[in-house]
């Protein structure tokens, strides 16, 4: 018990410090780096609550793709200049009040909600962790391929457009006028 | 009365979720560089993770983790939809800074 009390701060220290590495470093190398940083305490986080799938997820998607994406987008739009500009708005300030409030308020709701559920008899017997006959990804797959089929196809779905999204949106301005052009030529001989 | 801090309840890792949305809402409002409010927006996307695992946890149900499942799809078609957008808008005006971007304002 009080070892999984050690890794939570552990790993929750360097969740919250990469995050806020993350948004207030100027190098936007540095901020994605911080990222992973963070990501890979959330990662352990997940590790701690026994759900190990979304622990090798965690790792492989967001750390091994989401973060080399952007990665590469940093190389790709260049931004050494970007660092020596002013890195917040002006309106900072206000935003740093408006988040604060909306934290005291989340702060006082969460404090709500457990003195709530702390009266009622079966909170105990609820916070028991139950003994899992079957590992964590068996217990996925089960609901995943049954209750939530649908689902699941739809993100199928979206994938699939956000793939084609994406290609399209990056791709070259000059071929895109060029293959128009070429059409339109094609529709003249015709 | 047991410690604020040692026995892991439900409660800390409500408060590192909140934690981590909020700095994630932070920095979308305050950052200038397009691509840094893109990644804050993953790391709120990760505080929701959080909860949502905490809860699974809490109630012995999958069903938390399969949420989280699909908010990690998202978040990675949302990525590469915004990063794909912020190439062409650089290749269109030359900066990624947020408040340069005024063309529908006035």
């Amino acid at each position: 018990m009080l070892l999984n009390a050690i890794f939570f701060y552990s790993f929750a220290l360097l969740a919250v410090a990469g995050a806020i590495l993350t948004i207030t470093r100027a190098n936007a190398v540095h901020s994605a780096l911080s990222l992973i940083a963070s990501l890979i305490g959330v990662a352990g986080l997940f590790l701690l609550q026994e759900a190990e799938f979304l622990f090798a997820v965690q790792i492989l998607l967001y750390i091994g793709g989401v973060t080399v994406l952007f990665l590469f987008v940093i190389m790709l739009v260049n931004l050494d200049e970007a660092v020596k500009l002013r890195q917040f708005n002006r309106l900072w300030g206000l935003a740093l009040v408006a988040v604060l409030g909306a934290g005291l308020l989340t702060i006082g709701g969460i404090a709500r909600y457990q003195h709530q559920q702390s009266a009622r008899p079966d909170w105990a017997i609820a916070a028991a962790p139950q003994v899992a006959t079957e590992g964590n990804t068996e217990r996925i797959a089960d609901v995943l391929f049954s209750e939530y089929l649908v689902p699941f196809e739809a993100t199928s779905l979206l994938l699939i457009v956000a793939v084609i999204g994406a290609v399209l949106l990056a791709r070259k301005r000059e071929a895109l006028g060029a293959s128009t052009a070429a059409a339109e030529a094609r529709g003249e001989e015709i | 009365m047991e410690g604020l801090l040692y026995p892991i309840t439900l409660t800390h890792y409500l408060i590192l979720g909140a934690a981590l949305f909020l700095i994630g809402t932070l920095g979308v409002l305050v950052r200038r560089n397009l691509v840094i409010i893109l990644m804050s927006i993953e790391l709120m996307l990760n505080g929701v993770n959080v909860n949502l695992i905490a809860f699974s946890r809490l109630h012995g149900d999958v069903q938390g983790q399969i949420f989280a499942i699909f908010i990690i799809a998202v978040a990675v078609a949302e990525a590469a939809i915004g990063l794909g957008i912020l190439i062409a808008l650089f290749r269109n005006k030359m900066t990624v800074q947020a408040d340069e971007i005024q063309l529908l304002k006035w």
